[in-house]
């Protein structure tokens, strides 16, 4: 039986008085990918952020139902504990903070309960050994120097320890080589079974490596057209300019 | 505790007092006849009485600091400070010995559980006095005396008379005067050429009394090619009135000694924490201090370290936070006196909820000390807009051939680091918990591990209860 995961009808989004998002519908159902591609500029980020409730952010009007709930009262950390995650586009640097130690208290925090240092340990190298991350990060501080390519193998490393019902990934793609990107690509594939993912992108590569499911199209804070994953190889061959004419 | 005690100081978890239990009492305010008696009362010999009496005559003659908190000195109402206090008649060797209700005290500050666990040594003075003091007996075999100062003075005059204020003369500032005038309690150390002492040794300082003053005075000399850590830790209860802790600590490090001195004070809102602190560093010897400064309404205190023989280095790490109703003025001093000698700084303070805290720091350079390399380096994370950071550093350099490095930047929590961690499913306190530990890692890091442990602890529980 499917389950919708995430509903977002009619979403107007402002930050102080800049109207960004539009007038944003949209239905996700567990298992699924969704792609949203589309300019800079177009409300992709803030979309992402709006869902997992930045401060930042007002919702004017419209509504986000996550597992059926108006999530619009709910704080970010409980956000979270119930299964929302967001891959940043740019991770904010910790310092001070040791990864190994951020990891371990977030996987607590989302759980409920602290997991056993064993058990913690094995999954934690397993899902290190996935992304061909190498042990000596656990005792780096959180994204403290970090390059941009280590930033997102982080970010997605705490994806596959947190085991989200709903992954909101913003640019994960960019900034990545061709090998990170395969690899951070092999990181989405491996809990898209169980979570609705939803994928902001510029590029269609990263869509050859994850398949979307649907494909959406954002321009000025409205989605304007919506497909299969053709859509993201028209746009890669013949660019924006067909869409904005439907705009 | 008092409703407005409570109040005061918020959620301060050694707050709790248990009654007095005076053995020996002395009324309140200062006089020549209470150094006298104090001296007396303590059998110590003549030269002792005679540098208390001077002392005494310097600190009445003396002014108040005219910098630092000015407004907050003002507040000291030194005739309504009792100058001794004896809770208990002898220093035990047993924790079994010590009276129970001051046993109890230190059972819940988990000293005797540390002593068994991790230390090679431990004092515990209670008021003006050590009720507890006892050595690892390895290091007693290896010649390494580790005493209360009182124990020190009478066990061996001859060292004492030989370094006591060679370091810190009473003359230096008010409070050394008033230090040296009305000393009571603190440790002596002397360890000999060549020994290591690998497990910590600590003192733990408790003010129980109301208005008390605690005045102990630390000596601690390690003798050529020697190492030493000592540790040092203090809570009072809180009260409506105000305490007064005066130390004077001084540090004398031979040729290729190290010593390293860390404190984390934690005494409640109520106690003005004036503290004077001092090491010498010979050749290629070494003095560090890791400081750190989390309670007491008033702290003015700059460890400082004269690198007196060539090659010698010092190390000054601390950290302040400065909560509601707390001024941590704060920092290090090093003078540099001889060639090729190096130095570290680093700072790290935190302001919360209208806190304040400063950076004063000295750096010397001396015309003959050539080759000199000093690294200062000043952090202030502010947490909200009501709280302040000043720095106040004052480099005197008289070596063109120094070479220095100076650093300071004053930061805030921003929003996309609290975002960043709500979002993996801490609360906002928790994140704020998370952003300041980190923020004083490099100073937690230097702790021993159940110090460190305590500590991030502290300071996640002063995140509570504070955000809304």
């Amino acid at each position: 039986m499917t389950e919708v995961l995430l509903r977002v009808e009619n979403l107007h989004v402002s930050v102080g008085d800049t109207p960004i998002i539009q007038g944003i519908s949209l239905e996700m159902n567990r298992g699924e990918i969704h792609a949203i591609m589309g300019r800079n500029g177009a409300g992709k980020s803030t979309l992402a952020n709006v869902i997992m409730g930045h401060p930042a952010y007002q919702i004017t009007s419209g509504t986000i139902h996550y597992k059926g709930k108006n999530i619009e009262d709910m704080e970010v950390f409980e956000r979270a504990r119930a299964g929302m995650f967001l891959s940043f586009q740019y991770p904010a640097a910790i310092p001070g903070v040791q990864v190994g130690t951020f990891l371990r208290k977030s996987v607590a925090s989302v759980r409920g309960e602290a997991p056993s240092p064993r058990a913690f340990r094995q999954e934690l190298n397993e899902a290190m050994k996935q992304l061909d991350m190498d042990k000596s990060f656990l005792s780096r501080y959180v994204n403290d120097g970090f390059s941009g390519g280590e930033k997102k193998r982080l970010e997605i490393l705490q994806m596959l320890l947190l085991q989200p019902h709903l992954a909101l990934l913003d640019e994960t793609d960019s900034g990545l080589d061709i090998d990170a990107l395969r690899i951070v690509a092999e990181g989405i594939n491996a809990v898209a079974e169980n979570t609705g993912c939803l994928i902001i992108t510029h590029y269609q590569r990263l869509l050859d490596l994850v398949k979307p499911d649907v494909v959406h199209v954002l321009i000025d804070g409205k989605i304007i057209e919506s497909g299969g994953p053709e859509l993201a190889l028209k746009l890669e061959k013949e660019g924006y300019d067909w869409v904005d004419a439907l705009a | 505790m008092t409703r407005e005690a409570q109040d005061a100081v918020g959620d301060y978890k050694y707050g709790f007092h248990d009654p007095e239990s005076a053995t020996i009492r002395f009324d309140k305010g200062l006089s020549e006849q209470v150094v006298r008696d104090i001296s007396e009362l303590k059998g110590e010999p003549e030269w002792m009485t005679d540098i208390r009496v001077k002392a005494y005559h310097h600190f009445m003659e003396r002014e108040m600091p005219t910098w630092g908190n000015c407004e907050s000195l003002a507040g000291i109402d030194f005739d309504n400070v009792t100058y001794f206090l004896r809770s208990s008649d002898k220093t035990e060797k047993d924790w079994d010995d010590v009276p129970d209700d001051i046993k109890r005290t230190f059972d819940r500050l988990g000293i005797p559980e540390a002593e068994q666990k991790w230390l090679g040594g431990v004092t515990a003075q209670y008021e003006s006095e050590a009720v507890y003091h006892s050595i690892r007996e390895d290091l007693e075999e290896q010649g390494v005396l580790f005493l209360d100062m009182d124990s020190g003075l009478k066990e061996h005059p001859e060292i004492v008379k030989k370094y006591f204020g060679t370091v810190i003369p009473h003359t230096d500032n008010k409070f050394s005067a008033l230090n040296t005038a009305v000393w009571s309690g603190g440790s002596f150390i002397y360890v000999p050429k060549g020994v290591h002492v690998e497990m910590p040794v600590q003192a733990y300082f408790r003010i129980n009394a109301k208005n008390m003053g605690q005045f102990e005075r630390t000596l601690i000399i390690a003798d050529e090619g020697s190492s030493i850590h000592y540790v040092e830790g203090c809570t009072a209860p809180t009260y409506s009135t105000d305490s007064l802790h005066s130390a004077v600590v001084e540090l004398i490090a031979m040729e290729g000694a190290k010593i390293r001195y860390s404190t984390v004070q934690n005494w409640s809102a109520n106690v003005y924490n004036l503290v004077t602190k001092r090491g010498v560093a010979h050749k290629n010897a070494t003095v560090e201090w890791v400081d750190g400064n989390i309670g007491s309404k008033l702290t003015m205190k700059y460890p400082a370290v004269l690198l007196k023989g060539e090659g010698a280095h010092a190390e000054v790490i601390s950290v302040a936070y400065a909560g509601e109703g707390q001024h941590q003025d704060a920092g290090a001093k090093v003078h540099h006196l001889a060639p090729n000698t190096t130095s570290n700084i680093l700072s790290k303070s935190i302001s919360k909820n209208g806190g304040r805290s400063s950076y004063r720091g000295m750096l010397q350079v001396t015309p003959k000390a050539a080759g000199c390399r000093s690294k200062v380096v000043c952090d202030a994370l502010m947490l909200d807009e009501d709280s302040r950071s000043d720095t106040y550093p004052t480099m005197e350099i008289g070596n063109s051939t120094a070479d220095l490095e100076h650093e300071a930047s004053v930061s805030k929590v921003s929003g996309d680091q609290l975002f960043y961690l709500m979002s993996r499913g801490h609360t906002e306190e928790e994140a704020m918990g998370m952003i300041v530990n980190g923020f004083f890692e490099p100073f937690t890091r230097e702790l021993p591990m159940e110090y460190a442990v305590e500590l991030n602890r502290l300071l996640e529980l002063e995140m509570e209860g504070s955000i809304g």
